[in-house]
């Protein structure tokens, strides 16, 4: 070929959308859907996912040390409790800078007034490594001689670790389903297309086209309708999350559930959305042109 | 340049369409391929433009030899031929230029190009004043020739065409038919399909005719001379 003929395609491209404008309306109604479905499911898995991070980052608790124990013993204790598996950092923090801790906050009370028995106690702060098998551990911590007592969220911990996980195993099939519907309605958009312009196609390779040649105005074609689709569905998209978000906050859900600011995310949604579309598009059109052009 | 050398072919159905053609054209030459319906003259044409494959012996064409040419090489082997069809088969939604700039894009030719070939193709069908109009403000005639235009356009070496006045009154036949033999004096190969006898006889070019699949004669001048 002697010349690139990127106008032409782009041109055959887009004029073809609309030669056939109820079809490519639905492939990029399936794309919508299929991207709105995948980003809920995703941005849901990222939230849970920063609420998991913040959570993880106090993802430690306390062991108290019973009171009898010398300082060789409790460092033994210490020894004992760094060689447990999934323990991460460990530190010992003695009564009187626990006191001194607790009573830092709160200095309004009247002094010792109410002062919880564990203050009295020496305790090891123990870092957990993996959240999932955060019980497990505090029991292993538990199970020693010499550990009275222990205060822990481990509850709340390994049910986010559990919806997050259920979320993004529902999201990956959820995603693959729609995907191939999307796929196969593309597919079907373009293979109309080709249908709609078998004459040309047939006077094209009489003339000499190359497959290239016939093949690229619709794998542009393919590529709009995936790129429409992106774009719709991102905007479809930051209204939903932005509504959901104000309705947690309404709710007052917030305190407990609170979402990302969405001008924090929107670059990754974006680009992610376009490349998904953009892969649908042209894969979908990639299949439906492949035996057409067997001529 | 054609070569068919003990060219059979038998489609998928069992119909054996073609049984042991030998045919060489040279370059420059006039050429009627003549028979009845049926008799396999579309197979031959179907077999030189690489539409189809033959099930046996060699198909030559233009140097290419279709028997092993490879999928990519194809495009290149059509852009020798220019063809034409009964039904001209032009792009209704686009103009006479249109049509004329849709095969030169094809095959990845300029807009200067176009500007330049475009108007001597019309002129040389006739149609010097017709870029604009579409094919269906047309007559018969008027639309095989801009099929013809569009055969020319990419200036081919062999022109090759399926009973191109089928669709035509005598007068218009006669007419495309001088058309073909006037581009055929200025060099380029032509091979015409056609089982109009009346109109064969006008010429005086080598007819090879051809009946269930077998080449019954092939000499020069008229289509019944003995
Ligand atoms: N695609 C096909 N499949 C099966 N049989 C075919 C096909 N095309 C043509 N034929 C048969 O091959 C024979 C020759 O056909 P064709 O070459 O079209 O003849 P002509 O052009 O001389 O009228 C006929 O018997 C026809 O029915
Ligand atoms: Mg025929």
């Amino acid at each position: 070929m002697r010349r690139l003929n990127l106008g032409y395609f782009i041109k055959e491209g887009f004029s073809s959308i609309f030669s056939h404008g109820l079809m490519s309306f639905a492939a990029v109604c399936m794309i919508v859907a299929c991207l709105i479905i995948m980003g809920s499911f995703s941005l849901l898995a990222i939230n849970v996912d920063d609420m998991l991070k913040q959570l993880e980052e106090e993802n430690e608790f306390l062991a108290f040390i019973d009171e009898d124990y010398t300082e060789n013993q409790i460092r033994e204790l210490m020894a004992q409790v760094r060689q447990l598996d999934n323990v991460g950092q460990v530190e010992y923090i003695t009564r009187e800078q626990a006191k001194a801790d607790y009573l830092k906050g709160h200095e309004s009370e009247g002094l010792y007034v109410n002062l919880p028995d564990e203050v009295l106690r020496d305790r090891l702060s123990i870092h957990v490594i993996d959240l999932e098998r955060f019980s497990e551990t505090v029991e292993a911590v538990k199970a020693l001689p010499g550990v009275a007592n222990h205060r822990a969220a481990s509850e709340v911990a390994e049910g986010f670790v559990a919806v997050r996980n259920a979320v993004t195993a529902l999201a990956m099939v959820l995603v693959a389903i729609l995907a191939v519907v999307s796929l196969f309605i593309i597919a079907n958009t373009i293979r109309l297309a080709t249908f709609a312009r078998r004459e040309e196609i047939a006077i094209m390779k009489m003339c000499g086209a190359t497959d290239g040649f016939v093949r690229w105005p619709f794998i542009v074609e393919g590529l709009i309708l995936g790129l429409m689709g992106a774009l719709v569905a991102f905007f479809l998209q930051w209204g939903v999350y932005v509504a959901v978000g104000s309705a947690l906050v309404e709710n007052g859900a917030n305190a407990l559930f609170s979402l990302m600011d969405f001008g924090l995310i929107w670059k990754r949604v974006l680009g992610i959305f376009m490349l998904s579309g953009a892969a649908i598009g042209a894969v979908g059109s990639g299949f439906a042109i492949r035996k057409f052009l067997q001529v | 340049m054609i070569r068919l050398i003990d060219v059979h072919k038998e489609y998928d159905n069992g119909t054996k369409a073609l049984k042991g053609i030998n045919l060489r054209i040279e370059d420059g030459e006039f050429v009627f391929l003549v028979g009845p319906s049926g008799s396999g003259k579309s197979t031959i044409i179907k077999l030189l433009t690489a539409e189809i494959t033959a099930s046996k012996g060699r198909v030559i064409v233009n140097g290419y030899n279709l028997g092993n040419i490879r999928r990519w090489q194809i495009p290149h082997m059509r852009r020798t031929l220019g063809i034409i069809f009964q039904d001209f088969r032009l792009i209704e939604k686009k103009t006479v230029q249109g049509n004329l700039e849709f095969a030169m894009r094809t095959v990845g030719a300029s807009g200067r190009e176009m500007r330049k070939r475009i108007p001597y193709v019309l002129d040389l069908v006739g149609l010097e004043d017709k870029a604009d109009v579409y094919p269906n403000e047309m007559s018969g005639g008027e639309q095989q020739r801009v099929a013809i235009a569009r055969a020319l356009v990419n200036n081919p070496k062999m022109i090759i065409a399926d009973e191109p006045t089928g669709n035509l009154d005598p007068r218009r036949s006669l007419e495309i038919m001088t058309l073909l033999e006037r581009i055929n004096a200025m060099g380029t190969t032509m091979l015409v399909v056609t089982h109009e006898r009346d109109l064969v006889n006008r010429f005086s070019k080598r007819v090879v005719a051809i009946k269930d699949g077998e080449m019954i004669r092939d000499g020069q001048g008229g289509y019944y001379r003995a």
